[in-house]
């Protein structure tokens, strides 16, 4: 109980500063834990982590098997992900590509699905209102529900960068690299820029993650809640792509994604990862604020 | 038959982690436990699920909440529990409004709602942890122990390994019951807690309760048994459409159903003109019986006994049986079989 809670019903000082705020920190990470312990052993999280670790493995043998035969695909021509032409160069370059080909959809897919199940996957389980009656208190649950998403985002991106790093090394030679400024870095500040990457990828899924959380709370249907998320994500994506919507298209969560790249830039150019993570920060605000509106005041009927 | 529960003195209950509520203790010693005043529940502009309800539970009582199926008994508790709001009316439990203050009330409660409902890729064990790490006034540091005991308490920990998916029906109702049993509570709401559980566990379950309440536990218990409440319940009330029909300890509601008057002998024809001279209405003739409403205040049952055997009438058995609360309960909610719209 909070302080203020306990004091306005009139409970002695004894009570209320029994639990320290320390011991209260923790009590609400048992929940996290516990939250979290949940959600990385489902099944179905499991199987997107594979799937996300699968992508920069295929790529990794996609570019091998196409480049053992003749001389390394000519400088930057053709389509693809970007810095695909360089990974036969150097293996850290899988990084940067894998992340630029799962950023679109496979990550934000993931993370859909984690988030959309977070509330109604356990209303439909009926679980959610022995939660509530513990009591786990709603806007507390909501918060863990939340930052395990979170957690998911970032174990998800690490998922993709760390099997790129792995697959690269393994298949393509690693050294000193050539930024998109072309200057020279070392492959110790080339690793750094690439955990950089990963954190800002993560940071990026923040904004539908909050989406499906708010989602979440609408439905007793953890797969409606899903299906809904994902398909607002594939219904975004395709806004982005209309030129005639260019007005609302700095407002859609995806659309300054691929600004992660400029961070290969030297130096680097802030500009479009600054608005990124902005319009990440105003999403998770807004369905944030909504998700919890809505899920405090909901009636627990499942 | 088994006598209800003697009414034991003030609930108090012990928790280990300073969390002892007594606070509340205070004000409900001698008040009820659960209190709601004109509870009115309407499920999206359909018909009243819970309609004006007036509900008193006295404090250390084994309440029964009986009422035939769709009549509100789940409404209510989901409104006790904070989990839905009231369309109109006020509720409160241990004291305290309900849903406002779910965060200090609750950690007192154990509940099961509706069935139990578990995470089945966890094992049960896991599946008490994480309902354990849900309250906030669970001291992480004896959790494992509490498990353990909970465990014991319904007789899961040889299963306590095992994936909840693989649990039996009643398996999983003994977890859920386990995961009410987490705390020391002041208060336990069982909903139809017996459901699919085999007669000994039915038996441990009404056991278990007497136990909990002899410790100062108010139960409150909806079930369709009422074999199950009459045994174990002191006070009980009726729902029926959602309306309260009648509340009150148990004794008083079944002696309101009025009881029969049997007459066992070879002599049913006999016996039938005797007790109809007398003034015994409503008589039923059956092959070695015949039943008939008691007579009123004025007729003493001895004399009425001697008239049947000076007329000659063999006389095996002679008395009054006793309504049983079930007669009560279809007195009051009909016979229909029916659920109501
Ligand atoms: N989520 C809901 N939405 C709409 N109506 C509902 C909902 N839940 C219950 N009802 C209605 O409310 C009424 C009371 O239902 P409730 O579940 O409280 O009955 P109950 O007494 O618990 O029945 P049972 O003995 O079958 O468990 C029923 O008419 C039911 O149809
Ligand atoms: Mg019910």
């Amino acid at each position: 109980m909070s302080q203020a809670e306990a004091t306005a019903a009139g409970t002695t000082a004894t009570a209320a500063s029994d639990a320290s705020p320390v011991r209260k920190r923790i009590w609400t990470l048992g929940l996290f834990r516990s939250e979290l312990v949940t959600t990385f052993r489902r099944w179905r999280t499991i199987a997107l982590l594979a799937v996300l670790a699968g992508v920069p493995i295929l790529v990794g043998i996609a570019v091998k098997i196409e480049t053992s035969g003749g001389s390394p695909a000519a400088g930057g021509g053709g389509g693809g992900p970007a810095f695909i032409a360089q990974i036969t160069n150097n293996g850290l370059f899988l990084v940067f590509t894998s992340l630029a080909a799962t950023l679109p959809f496979f990550l934000p897919m993931a993370v859909g699905v984690i988030a959309g199940d977070a509330i109604a996957g356990e209303a439909n389980a009926g679980t959610l209102r022995y939660l509530l009656v513990a009591p786990a208190g709603r806007t507390r649950l909501l918060l863990t529900k939340y930052a395990t998403t979170m957690t998911f985002c970032l174990v998800a991106t690490l998922v993709v960068a760390v099997t790129a790093l792995a697959t690269g090394a393994l298949l393509f030679p690693l050294g000193d690299l050539v930024t998109i400024s072309g200057t020279r870095i070392g492959f110790g500040e080339g690793l750094v820029r690439a955990l950089l990457i990963a954190l800002v990828v993560a940071a990026s899924l923040v904004g539908i993650a909050a989406l499906g959380l708010f989602v979440s709370t609408l439905t007793n249907s953890g797969i409606a809640a899903m299906a809904t998320t994902v398909g607002l994500l594939i219904t975004v994506q395709i806004l982005d792509q209309i030129p005639q919507l260019h007005a609302i298209q700095p407002y859609l969560f995806s659309h300054h994604w691929l600004s992660f790249a400029d961070l290969m830039r030297e130096p680097v150019y802030w500009d479009d990862l600054l608005k990124n993570l902005g319009l990440q920060g105003l999403y998770a605000a807004v369905f944030g604020s909504a998700a919890w509106a809505r899920f405090t005041a909901k009636d627990i009927t499942a | 038959m088994e006598a209800p529960v003697p009414v034991p003195p003030l609930p108090h209950s012990t928790r280990t982690d300073g969390y002892d509520g007594s606070e509340m203790a205070a004000s409900t010693a001698e008040e009820s436990v659960i209190e709601t005043r004109a509870l009115t529940k309407r499920y999206g502009g359909d018909q009243l699920a819970v309609d004006g309800l007036d509900l008193t539970v006295p404090a250390a009582s084994v309440f029964g909440f009986l009422g035939p199926n769709g009549s509100g008994k789940t409404t209510t508790i989901r409104m006790l529990m904070g989990l839905i709001e009231p369309t109109s009316g006020a509720a409160s439990v241990l004291g305290r409004p309900m849903p406002r203050a779910t965060r200090t009330v609750l950690p007192h409660v154990g509940a099961l709602i509706e069935g139990p409902a578990l995470y089945g890729l966890l094992s049960g064990r896991d599946n008490l942890i994480r309902y354990d790490s849900a309250d906030p006034a669970a001291d992480p540091r004896t959790r494992r122990t509490r498990v353990a005991t909970a465990l014991d308490r319904v007789g899961l920990t040889a299963a306590a390994g095992k994936k909840a998916k693989a649990y039996s029906l009643g398996m999983k109702q003994r977890l859920g019951l386990a995961a009410a049993l987490l705390q020391p509570r002041r208060l336990l709401v069982l909903d139809e807690p017996t459901n699919g559980l085999d007669p000994q566990g039915m038996r441990e379950i009404r056991s278990l309760v007497r136990e909990l309440a002899s410790d100062g536990t108010t139960v409150f218990l909806s079930s369709h048994l009422l074999d199950e409440i009459e045994q174990v319940c002191t006070h009980a009330a009726v729902m029926a459409r959602g309306r309260l029909i009648t509340q009150g300890p148990v004794a008083e509601l079944a002696a309101g159903a009025r009881g029969r008057l049997v007459v066992t002998t070879p002599d049913p024809g006999d016996a039938a003109r005797v007790l109809k001279e007398r003034g015994i209405a409503d008589l039923t003739v059956t092959d070695d019986q015949v039943t008939g409403e008691p007579p009123g205040p004025g007729t003493d049952l001895a004399e009425l006994n001697a008239a049947l055997v000076t007329a000659g009438v063999r006389v095996r058995g002679f008395g009054l049986e006793r309504a049983s609360l079930e007669d009560a309960f279809v007195a009051l909610t009909g016979e229909g079989f029916d659920v109501a719209g």
